[in-house]
């Protein structure tokens, strides 16, 4: 497959998305995928002459992210959390059990091409362990069995849905939403799974709620009267350039 | 006294259809913007400081002074940006959040983008979430059409264009700094510092990044109040949170709290422990915080309590183990989730984690000798404070803080000639199946 | 140009206990070499912008200036010096020791234990500081570590090969591609423990600068093809040199080996190339060791009864110079009915004391002004340029291009022709902000990296450009600006001219950076037909009794000789009868097929060469003459700078140009007054400078209007860096990399070739045909590399700025 005008069209389009065309790299290499299968020699070529940057550039790019592939995966993309929590909770014997059932190893598809399998690290769905993803759509609660029948739909052909989102859609497909060009499915599936509804559903049967707001007319500058706050911002930032200084990245780790 | 749970930010996600427009507007979404617009700029920014908001991605910097860092008389454009990719294992609050109610977090972004004078801003979340991304996508579409967004917004002459922007699969990009390479199109490695993102972020231009949570808080400060927001919480650690319960309790989910509820309180909301089974270890805020033990259940959960316990508050991300798990194979298993996440641009952490994991599965396999024990700390100390960034420091927490609290588990492995526990034990379905 | 620092811009820190005032924005790591303590380092290079990526250079900083301590160790190349700052490095602090040893040990567990093969081995800094800075034993083995292997080098370019097993991924060798060379054909790929440096598919690390990172990596990772496996760094004797392989006068190092060149490394110069060099000032050193190089003089034997010429053969020195000076008299007084007279063709790769060998020979011995050392296309006009504008003058030097805020480049490519010029422009539109302004045919990569802007200039219309550049206010040029000018520009009537009004006008500096490493040597010891040594005018009768006087003879001859042109011209048509030559390539001749009938004409040709050529072929005597690596010299740099060096080997067999003159002279009876290149020197320092009057500015030449045929295009071309040149034969690995021979046409006529890959284009001299590729050239002018394909567009095609035609070729 090559790359067609309407390609270079809609690469050049998500450059554009941005102050500087470069920052749309990302997305441009998920619209590679979408139409390539995989990011290609040729994807990377295109991508630097677009952006005017070296194919080296781009390369080093290509293989820093995990979720490129420079091999072609199935049209189900299957992976399973072994980061620790899903692990002890029955990601591991999930993961294996897929690996005898498909009869492929990490990293690889089935010869029929629908289903390929990867260990993944922390989706941020700990609350739904053990979790599973396909195509990037959550696969919450998973046994060795519910995953063995999840991958059978899949090679069959059968519609399924993922467990807090839309019916799934190809590999490809979705690469496509990643690269900024959406399809119709946002408003499929529920707002929330049972688990992110934990607290609420607490405080919804106990009245619990938040303090009552005043909502205040506009704050004026109140900062000089709060001595505490006051200190408490100077302190903060004499910490933040001292850690900053020992060269560590002390903010927005999450 | 503030009851137990305080829902503000999860309090919609469970009505119907919340992540429209619609929805949100139906219980009063975009008043704060409405209000923000007529505030002055810096205004808003004192009230965010007045709140007491710290931020909520891990690190607790004071969010308004972070916004009053970004130098108004430079004459580059600024931006916002929101760190989107909630990526620290354990960590799952911003993913629920973004698909229940994605208007929440770009209501908020439009009130703190304006308070910095950003007309540009991006939300870069974690490219593993379809259906988040969908959501998100949707909540600009929305937001634009709504005149949320866009040039003039509802006639106060502030301009703002917003972006999503999906990632491709790198831990390290949860770094503010790698974060904003990867936003620029290259490889996600931190950067040096100074220049801090404030004054040379993206585009080499004032940035503020700031976590999901913490721009989604905005807008309840806005409208309800610093006063209020900072009525919630502890001394120096204030507002409303939300503590993410995962593991081995009976009830794992997303608990939103002031700032200083304890374990035993949040375990209690969760039904309990697993029937049958006790508290081994726990981590505070997701894999890079030094792992805790039952001797901790009272303590609340705040910046400055956990701090002092030798661990830090992190992202709340709670996971729960019981005495079922081996706790040589968790910390292997994050170990080799650092090596694996390690951008590699630094030794310490490079080299370092490619060798405490072989340290730790020779060990696991009851192969090593008392004496790794000694290596892994001590290398553990070569990396502590001496790689490029906080990912190589987060490396060592689960390793030293394990030798600390379980250091005959490590050495029962030895003995043991392998791993003594029985994998099957600790899992979901081993319960089910022990109830059915 | 270094200023005293103001006493605000000092800043005082406490090393190890011990005070040192620095300049601020110093990096602690450099303010540490101040006070005599060497911290360990792999990533930090002084010339590349810190990363702190190895973490070796940890030093605890009790007091960050303002009273507080920092609480971790910190990477001292990232850290400016603060007043008041107290560090401790490994010496001083138990903690900065401790980290320092944590990060060696880690540097080494995937490192591998190859070093007794190793190319890096006796000089590798990981080596050096494993043994000063770390452990004896492994722990990583002793806890059952397994390293990291990859297979073994893989090739980057033909040139340089990878060992990933051996590298730290300090990305000294990326960054130096990005932010010196401005190739990023190399990149950090992949992630973690297997992060490695790395190309796209098929995308070689293609850069005329590409050899530095081996010089750089500070491990064995990269390695030259031409190299690897070659010796051992304690087996090599060093000398340091210049550069000559263009007219930048790079300091090299020579490493050589009983009498054999094994590798060049950049010397370290920091008003010239810093420390860097191109790829064939580090790997065409070759050229010399072909086997078409000349051992012995060779002459022609004469048959006595009918004048037919024989074969070369064999002669003694003695014999050789007899026969050179009775053939060069009988030459200069003519025969019957023959022209009489010699012209001195030198060529642009002498060492200054070669070339006033040459000039003063041509002079003294063989009474002629009829001297060139221009073997390439020129004009009278440039001849009085050099001698008006040029000649003793150094109005710009490397420094000086940092400092500028606009710099023009008229027939001037500097990435092809003067790489460290080059390198110098990148550094300073990457950090100064100085403005690069090219008069070029097309937007090159060159041009593309500096980030200039192109005024798309046809060949031939450059003086047009230069007059209009005179009200540009966009360039606005003015006292701060620089005017560079190329050897090219000669071609072009009234170019120099405007140049040299532009740079007038305006308060502009002016410089003219000619391509050979000889070139400015050549015009400061008079090689041209108007000028004597030290810028004497042949015009002014003062100059030339000066000249005399220096020389002790009774006079110079006054009337001003003939240019190159003008001797071939003369010698085909019989006006003078002999020629001396020294190295000089027929075909970079601006006619060669003129230049060969010259040379088939000519009654008595010296020939003065290094290996082989048609010249030595037709020769009627034949010197073989030393290489740079025998003998001491000086090249002077296109800013006037003298670069002197000292012989690499010791060869007594094989004599500078100088020294063959001489013996010539002395068998004429007459003699020169040295023998040796320093006894040249010395005289050419007796004779010095003129003091008197420069040569006046000429009025411009008459200019003629050019008209363009229908249908035809306007030629642009210079010669690539990497090309057929006679001094980058042997070296096959370094010619690979080189830039392929492309045609380039303007965008609208690639349009119209509708798909063909090939172009054939058709001169006055012949026609050539190449692979086609489209660029921003003006709809009149097409581009071909000078020499990258047959035996170059002047042979082949026609003369740059003459008219060709341009045919599609259907594959």
């Amino acid at each position: 497959m090559a790359i067609d005008d309407k390609t270079y069209d809609e690469l050049r389009e998500i450059a554009a998305r941005y102050p500087q065309g470069r920052s749309g790299l990302l997305p441009m290499l998920h619209l590679v995928q979408s139409v390539e299968g995989k990011v290609t020699p040729e994807g990377i070529q295109v991508c630097a002459e677009i952006l005017d940057i070296s194919p080296a550039e781009v390369s080093g790019v290509a293989t820093f992210y995990t979720m490129y592939k420079r091999r072609p995966v199935g049209d189900y993309h299957v992976g399973v959390c072994t980061n620790t929590l899903c692990a002890v909770m029955g990601g591991d014997l999930i993961f294996e059990r897929l690996k005898e059932h498909l009869e492929v190893g990490n990293d690889e598809t089935t010869p029929d091409g629908k289903v390929s399998l990867e260990h993944i690290e922390c989706n941020a769905a700990c609350d739904y362990a053990p979790v599973m993803m396909v195509n990037w759509e959550f696969m919450d609660n998973q046994t060795p069995e519910s995953a063995v029948r999840l991958v059978d739909d899949l090679r069959a052909g059968n519609e399924v849905h993922s467990t807090r989102g839309p019916r799934l859609c190809t590999w490809r497909e979705a690469e496509r939403v990643l690269a900024g060009f959406p399809d119709d499915l946002a408003d499929e599936g529920p707002s929330a799974g049972k688990a992110s509804l934990a607290g609420v559903e607490i405080a919804r049967t106990m009245g619990w709620t938040a303090p009552a707001g005043e909502a205040s007319a506009p704050t004026g500058s109140t900062a000089d009267t709060k001595v505490g706050a006051a200190e408490q911002a100077d302190t903060a930032r004499a910490e933040s350039e001292t850690k900053a200084e020992a060269g560590q990245a002390e903010e927005g780790k999450s | 006294m503030t009851d137990m749970l305080t829902p503000v930010l999860t309090a919609n996600w469970g009505t119907d259809r919340s992540w429209t427009l619609e929805a949100y507007e139906a219980q009063g979404g975009y008043a704060a913007l409405a209000k923000a617009l007529k505030m002055k700029q810096d205004d808003v920014i004192t009230a965010v400081k007045d709140s007491g908001l710290r931020g909520r991605g891990g690190a607790g910097f004071p969010t308004g002074l972070k916004w009053s860092f970004i130098p108004q008389d430079n004459p580059k454009p600024k931006y916002l940006v929101v760190n989107a990719d909630e990526s620290e294992p354990g960590t799952c609050k911003d993913i629920p959040l973004m698909m229940a109610s994605p208007h929440t977090l770009v209501e908020g972004v439009i009130i703190s983008s304006y308070a910095i004078r950003a007309n540009h801003a991006f939300i870069y979340v974690r490219g593993e979430v379809l259906h988040v991304v969908r959501r998100l996508q949707a909540a600009v579409r929305e937001a634009y059409a709504a005149g949320h967004l866009g040039k003039n917004i509802h006639g106060s002459g502030y301009d703002l264009d917003l972006v999503i922007h999906a990632g491709a699969g790198a831990y390290i990009c949860g770094e503010e700094t790698a974060l904003l390479d990867s936003l620029e199109g290259r490889r996600g490695q931190p950067r040096l510092r100074p220049p801090f993102p404030a004054v040379a972020g993206l585009y080499a231009s004032p940035t503020v990044i700031n976590n999901v949570e913490s721009i989604a808080s905005v807008p309840s400060i806005i409208d309800k109040g610093a006063d209020w927001f900072a009525s919630m919480g502890t001394e120096k650690s204030k507002g409303y949170v939300i503590y993410s319960l995962s593991g081995h309790v009976k009830k794992p989910g997303q608990y939103e709290a002031p700032l200083g509820i304890t374990l035993r309180e949040l375990i209690s909301l969760g039904g309990g422990m697993r029937q049958g089974h006790e508290l081994k270890f726990w981590t505070p805020g997701g894999s890079s915080t030094p792992l805790l033990t039952a001797e901790h259940l009272d303590m609340p959960l705040d910046y400055e309590a956990v701090g002092a316990a030798g661990s830090m508050l992190g992202t709340r991300a709670l996971q729960i183990f019981d005495e079922t798990t081996c706790v040589v194979r968790a910390v292997l298993r994050w170990t080799e989730f650092y090596k694996h996440e390690s951008c590699g641009k630094c030794t310490p952490c490079r080299e370092g984690t490619w060798w405490l994991a072989q340290v730790l599965t020779r060990l696991e396999k009851g192969q090593g000798t008392e004496e790794d024990l000694d290596v892994l700390l001590d290398q553990c100390e070569n990396i502590l404070g001496r790689a490029f960034c906080a990912l190589g420091d987060g490396a060592t927490s689960p390793i030293s803080s394990s030798i600390q609290h379980f250091r005959d588990e490590y050495l029962a492995h030895l003995t043991h000639g392998g791993c003594p526990f029985d994998p099957m034990t600790s899992t979901v379905f081993a319960q089910e199946g022990a109830l059915a | 140009m270094t200023t005293t620092p103001e006493k605000t811009d000092l800043v005082t820190v406490t090393i190890d206990g011990i005070q040192v005032t620095v300049p601020k924005d110093t990096l602690v790591i450099r303010a540490a070499e101040q006070v005599g303590v060497q911290i360990p380092r792999f990533c930090d290079h002084p010339l590349l912008a810190p990363v702190g990526a190895c973490r070796q250079c940890l030093v605890e900083i009790p007091d960050a200036g303002n009273g507080r301590g920092m609480p971790k160790p910190q990477a001292s190349c990232t850290i400016p010096v603060a007043e008041g700052m107290v560090v401790n490095t490994q010496i001083t602090s138990a903690v900065a020791d401790k980290a320092q040893q944590g990060q060696m040990e880690f540097l080494l567990i995937n490192h591998p234990l190859d070093c007794p093969v190793c190319d890096k081995g006796g000089e590798c800094p990981l080596q050096n500081q494993a043994m000063s800075n770390g452990r004896g034993e492994s722990r990583f083995s002793a806890t059952g570590g397994v390293k990291r292997t990859f297979p073994k080098p893989i090739n980057i370019s033909a040139q340089i090969l990878l060992d990933r097993e051996r590298c730290i991924v300090c990305q000294r060798c990326t960054r130096f591609a990005s932010e010196i060379a401005g190739d990023p054909f190399i990149a950090l790929v992949e992630r973690g423990a297997q992060q490695q440096i790395g190309i796209a598919p098929d995308a070689p690390f293609l850069s005329y600068f590409s050899g530095n990172t081996i010089q750089i990596c500070p491990v064995g990772a990269l390695t030259s093809a031409d190299y690897r496996f070659r010796s051992r760094p304690f087996d090599l004797v060093s000398t340091p040199s210049v550069a000559e392989h263009d007219a930048c006068g790079s300091a090299i190092r020579v490493d050589h080996r009983r009498g054999k060149v094994m590798r060049r490394l950049a010397g370290n110069d920091p008003e010239v190339n810093e420390e860097w060099i191109t790829d064939k000032d580090r790997f065409a050193f070759l050229y010399a060791r072909q086997a078409d190089r000349l051992t012995h003089p060779l002459v022609r034997d004469i048959d006595k009864a009918d004048g037919s010429r024989g074969e070369l053969r064999p002669a003694s020195w003695p014999e050789a110079f007899a026969v050179a000076a009775r053939g060069l008299a009988a030459a200069r007084h003519g025969t019957e009915g023959g022209g009489s007279g010699v012209g001195v063709l030198t060529g642009g790769r002498l060492i200054a004391e070669d070339a006033y060998a040459y000039s003063k020979f041509a002079r003294v011995v063989l009474g002629t002004n009829d001297i060139d050392f221009r073997a390439r296309p020129h004009s009278e006009e440039e001849a009085a340029f050099l001698a008006a504008e040029v000649v003793l003058r150094m109005p710009v030097t490397y420094t000086d291009l940092e400092q500028a805020s606009t710099v023009v480049l008229a027939g001037f490519e500097p990435e092809d022709e003067a790489g460290s010029v080059f390198l110098r422009l990148r550094k300073a539109t990457a950090h100064h902000g100085t403005r690069v302004v090219a008069l070029a045919p097309y937007t090159s990569r060159g041009l593309k990296k500096l980030d200039g802007r192109l005024v798309p200039t046809s060949a031939g219309a450059e003086r047009d450009a230069l007059l209009a550049l005179a009200d540009d206010a966009e360039t606005g040029l003015d006292a701060t600006s620089v005017i560079l000018v190329g050897e090219r520009l000669a071609t072009v009537p009234g170019a120099l001219t405007a140049a040299a009004d532009l740079a007038r006008t305006t308060g502009a500096r002016l410089a003219w950076i000619p391509r050979r490493a000889g070139d400015r040597g050549a015009l400061e010891t008079g090689c041209l037909p108007n000028l004597l040594p030290g810028g004497r005018p042949v015009s002014d009768a003062a100059a030339r009794v000066d000249a005399a006087t220096a020389w002790g003879v009774a006079s110079v001859p006054d009337r001003a000789g003939r240019d190159a042109d003008g001797i071939i011209a003369a010698v085909a048509a019989g006006e003078l009868s002999g020629l001396v030559v020294g190295g000089v390539e027929i075909d970079d001749l601006p006619d060669p097929a003129a230049a060969r009938e010259a040379l088939a004409a000519a009654q008595f040709v010296v020939s003065l060469e290094l290996r082989e050529t048609e010249v030595t072929r037709a020769a009627d005597v034949v010197f073989p003459v030393a290489p740079v690596t025998d003998k001491a010299g000086m090249f002077v740099t296109w800013e006037g700078r003298p670069r002197t060096f000292d012989a690499v080997f010791a060869n007594p067999g094989s004599l500078p140009d100088l020294r063959i003159l001489a013996g010539i002279a002395e068998e004429s009876g007459t003699s020169l007054g040295f023998r040796t290149v320093d006894e040249a020197r010395r005289q050419m320092n007796e004779v010095g400078p003129w003091d008197g009057d420069r040569a006046p500015a000429t009025p411009e030449p008459k200019i003629k209007q050019r008209r363009l045929a229908r249908n035809k295009f306007w030629l642009a071309s210079w010669k690539q860096m990497l090309d057929n040149g006679v001094m980058l034969h042997g070296d096959s690995a370094l010619l690979a990399t080189a830039r392929p021979a492309v045609a380039r046409v303007p965008q609208a006529t690639y349009d119209v070739l509708a798909g063909a890959t090939h172009v054939t284009l058709t001169g006055d001299r012949g026609a050539i045909t190449l692979p086609v590729e489209p660029a921003d050239l003006p709809d009149d002018t097409v581009w071909v590399p000078a020499n990258n394909s047959g035996d170059g567009v002047l042979a082949d095609l026609a003369s740059p700025g003459s008219a060709v035609t341009v045919k599609a070729v259907k594959a």
